[in-house]
């Protein structure tokens, strides 16, 4: 094991350097230049001093030479400043990565809670009135847009009953666990909805597929109790597909938020990532995006330890 | 079991209701002494100087105060100083620079009781300091052409000074854009100014109370969420009414609706919130809540020709786009008519805009005439074609996501269909099509979009033959037609440096009349910004024009 964890941390730190230079590369290709953009919003702005900016924030260079710069640095402990937000680039990263992990892990916990029990329940009465109302259920959260269903949040919640706060992080000098917990309600919800279709649907497949397994029908033969069976021999089994789908989803999480964090003005990693692309912030997008790889390929590494786990029969050499 | 499950479900939502009551503070009224703004975007940098941003602008115009600026009625007063200087009071003499050019002298007053938050007086050594800062090529300072025509600054005292121009234009007492940086906290910074941009107080300490002399100063920075400004105990003019104002930042203007309606924030910027179809669509639903002020100004709305297309070169072509379009119907079914058709790129509202200049009301018949006459008949219901049965067939291209100019698009290209004019809509990216599309000229026949400009705002680097760009220039200058004529680049030339008023408003309606005639590019309307205010608060009048609402925000009060 320990073997197989060293070969994947050096294949992680591998994938995470060609990462880097191929989104370095890729939004170098980009149209546009962070100058431009200026030039848009000033139209005063003349060609001397548009070429004086290029060679200030060193765009004037081929992105080769610019990323070869930015490793240096990088290698150094300089991850470089933000153009965007006029700071170095963790500290604007750090407080939205926080952000993100309180967000998604309560989206990851709650989603989990509901949508595997509902899935075991949906598999072990298929094509029952249970299971066609908790179909139902996942259904209509996978079906409903996001931005759509955030926005009927706000307005039952925050306009009409006016129980919630609309969007934000805390009230502006009223900060406190209760009051920040109030704010994370809506978006928490938002999310849940959104994801916890797709949990109850994986669940109830590979639980479906496992409970028709010989080994279940041999253990139901033996007398083992319906609870047993359920959750000592079936529901592990069919967690390791349903593993897979959430360390996947964990990347996607992380950086997908994005319609959310937008509805509730709640300052995440996802809306970071987006303002620092369309705003040609190099150096903020390139660490934010190499921050989601990380998290993909430690959802993945966590993935491979949990299948061990889950059945011994699986080693790692 | 139904009855069971809808036991639950009840059951479910009670306790979830309860839940998120629980949460809550108990309901108590807002107090009227704090503000809450609502903008869309959060500010790249607090440095004035440096990027240039209207969000930034936003936020600082209640901080600080230029030592010029223009009113709501678009004339220039003097806001950090004591009197506007002009040749006629003697503040202002025109002289010669050492290498024989014309330039002028111009000499301010900072007023007496300017006083940076933290006590220390604005004086001159900050006029200094910002103009080295402004100067040197490598602080990051954005637009240094006001610094490189100001040649030298003569000091008299304190208070008082003289700036020297090797350029003498009529706006030679506008200095909106000097903006005083505070040379006891900025100077130790700017030691190495290559690291200036990322050094500077405004960015690493912005509450810092010294940055500010303006009725708020900034407290309480939230990056990319909100703002909370405070009254500045220094300010020298009339006592703020709100004890805070917190400008928070929604990126969705859905979500910024819904904010709105909760209570969440009072009020919705003009400058940075609805676009004109939602306020319309707002004030139908919920108009008797709020008042909603709409303010037509100086961003032109219009479609640049590229004037290199064989098409387009035919200015009877360009005008029968023109005469094709119902633009007032536009701006009545889709604005409410809130936003004024333009007739050329100068708006009714400055007081250079000349009315007798040609003007191309809907007129089908007229269109359809001047296309034949260029050789473009008509083939029963489809489209015109040349001799050579080529089709009349253009492009337009406009901001993808932008959903007032992609609603008039759709009205655009219906309208010129019915004329036999095959129009295609390919849309991008803001970032594609102003990072490359417009500026590279790489569009083939139509683009539409905004100018923004300052009141008697001279375009230069808009029609000014010298301002085409190209691959050899760099792609620098703004002349994305690529317009070509002698007389308009003659006519820049001397509104810019024509100091009688008179004089000079006749080579403006020269320069209109020859732009409606030519039209290198559509004119369609005056956007107008539409502000949600609160039915309680008073005093905020929007500008229309570059300098903000916020600028006078110590007259603001609730009510």
């Amino acid at each position: 094991m320990t073997r197989f964890l060293a070969t994947r941390v050096a294949q992680s730190v591998i994938v995470l350097a060609l990462m880097s230079f191929a989104i370095y590369a890729l939004i170098g290709l980009m149209p546009g230049d962070p100058i431009d953009l200026m030039i848009s919003a000033d139209p005063k702005m003349t060609p001397e001093d548009a070429a004086r900016l290029r060679e200030l924030y060193g765009v004037d260079k081929p992105v080769v030479e610019r990323y070869a710069n930015w490793l240096m640095a990088a290698l150094g402990g300089d991850l470089g400043y933000s153009r965007l937000y006029a700071a170095p680039v963790l500290d604007v990263l750090l407080p939205a990565l926080g952000n993100t992990l309180i967000l998604l892990g309560l989206t990851l916990v709650l989603s989990l809670a509901i949508g595997l029990p509902a899935g075991v329940v949906a598999a072990l009465r298929p094509y029952s009135r249970t299971d066609y109302a908790i179909n139902l259920f996942a259904f209509a959260g996978i079906s409903v847009p996001a931005f759509w269903l955030g926005l009927l949040l706000i307005i039952v919640f925050a306009v009409i009953l006016g129980v919630l706060p609309a969007g934000g992080t805390e009230t502006v000098g009223g900060a406190g666990f209760w009051d920040q917990a109030k704010y994370l309600v809506l978006p928490v919800a938002n999310l849940t909805l959104a994801s916890v279709g797709g949990h109850t649907r994986y669940m109830r497949a590979a639980m479906m597929e496992t409970l028709r397994q010989d080994y279940i029908r041999t253990a139901r033969a033996k007398g083992a109790g319906r609870a047993r069976v359920v959750l000592g021999h079936a529901l592990r089994n069919a967690m390791i597909p349903v593993v897979t789908i959430i360390a996947l989803q964990f990347g996607y999480l992380f950086s997908g938020a994005l319609i959310t964090e937008t509805i509730f003005a709640y300052p995440g990693m996802g809306k970071l990532i987006f303002d620092s692309i369309m705003g040609n912030d190099f150096n903020l997008a390139l660490v934010a995006l190499l921050f989601a790889t990380l998290v993909t390929l430690i959802g993945n590494l966590l993935a491979d330890v949990t299948y061990a786990w889950l059945d011994p029969r699986i080693t790692y050499r | 079991m139904t009855a069971m499950v809808r036991r639950t479900a009840v059951a479910l939502l009670l306790l979830g209701l309860a839940a998120a009551g629980a949460l809550l503070p108990p309901a108590a009224a807002k107090p009227r002494d704090t503000l809450v703004i609502g903008i869309t975007q959060f500010p790249s940098t607090f440095h004035p100087n440096i990027d240039s941003m209207l969000a930034k602008t936003y936020v600082l115009a209640m901080t600080r105060r230029p030592f010029t600026a223009y009113d709501k009625d678009w004339a220039l007063v003097c806001m950090l100083c004591t009197r506007l200087p002009t040749i006629e009071n003697g503040l202002a003499v025109p002289e010669q620079t050492a290498d024989g050019k014309p330039g002028i002298a111009v000499t301010y007053t900072i007023r007496p009781d300017a006083t940076w938050g933290d006590g220390t007086p604005v004086t001159t050594r900050d006029v200094v300091f910002t103009w080295k800062v402004g100067r040197h090529p490598k602080t990051g300072v954005s637009n240094t052409e006001f610094y490189r025509s100001l040649y030298a600054i003569d000091v008299k005292d304190e208070k008082t000074f003289t700036l020297r121009f090797d350029k003498l234009t009529f706006q030679y007492n506008a200095i909106n854009g000097f903006q005083l940086l505070p040379q006891h906290l900025e100077e130790a910074r700017f030691a190495d100014p290559m690291a200036y941009k990322n050094r500077t107080t405004f960015d690493t300490d912005t509450t810092n109370a010294g940055l500010y002399f303006g009725p708020y100063r900034i407290t309480e920075v939230a990056r990319g969420a909100h703002v909370v400004l405070e009254p500045n105990p220094t300010w020298w003019g009339g006592k703020p009414y709100f004890r805070r104002i917190v400008v928070r930042v929604i990126g969705n203007t859905a979500a910024l609706e819904a904010n709105l309606m909760s209570g969440a924030i009072d009020m919705i910027a003009g400058e940075l919130g609805l676009t004109i179809d939602q306020a319309v669509a707002f004030e139908k639903r919920n108009g008797a809540r709020f008042n909603i002020v709409y303010k037509a100004g100086l961003i032109y709305e219009h479609i640049d020709l590229n004037l290199d297309n064989p098409i387009l070169k035919d200015s009877r072509v360009r005008k029968a786009l023109v005469y094709a379009l119902d633009r007032e119907a536009i701006s009545e079914k889709l604005f409410a008519g809130r936003q004024p058709v333009a007739h050329s790129s100068v708006n009714p509202l400055d007081w250079v805009y000349a009315d007798d200049i040609p003007k191309y009301p809907h007129d089908p018949a007229k269109a359809a005439a001047l296309l034949d006459a260029a050789g473009w008949t008509a083939t029963g219901k489809g489209v015109r074609r040349n001799k050579a049965g080529d089709p009349l067939t253009l492009e337009i291209m406009t901001t993808a996501g932008n959903r007032s100019r992609e609603l008039v698009q759709q009205v655009l290209q219906s309208q010129w269909k019915r004329l036999g004019i095959d129009v295609r809509i390919r849309n991008q990216p803001a970032r594609v099509f102003f990072g490359q599309t417009v500026t590279q000229r790489k569009f083939s026949a139509m683009a539409m979009f905004a100018w923004i400009s300052a009141p008697e705002g001279v375009p230069r680097t808009i029609l000014h033959s010298d301002h085409i760009p190209t691959p050899e220039n760099n792609y620098a200058g703004q002349n994305f037609t690529g317009y070509v004529n002698k007389e308009m680049d003659d006519l820049i030339e001397r509104i810019e440096v024509e100091l009688d008023r008179k004089a000079r408003a006749r080579l403006w309606r020269r320069l209109q009349v020859i732009y409606a005639d030519e039209l290198p590019a559509i004119p369609l309307y005056f956007r107008a910004e539409p502000y949600v205010l609160p039915k309680w608060l008073k005093g905020l009048e929007p500008t229309g024009h570059q300098d903000v609402s916020t600028l006078w925000v110590e007259r603001w009060r609730a009510e």
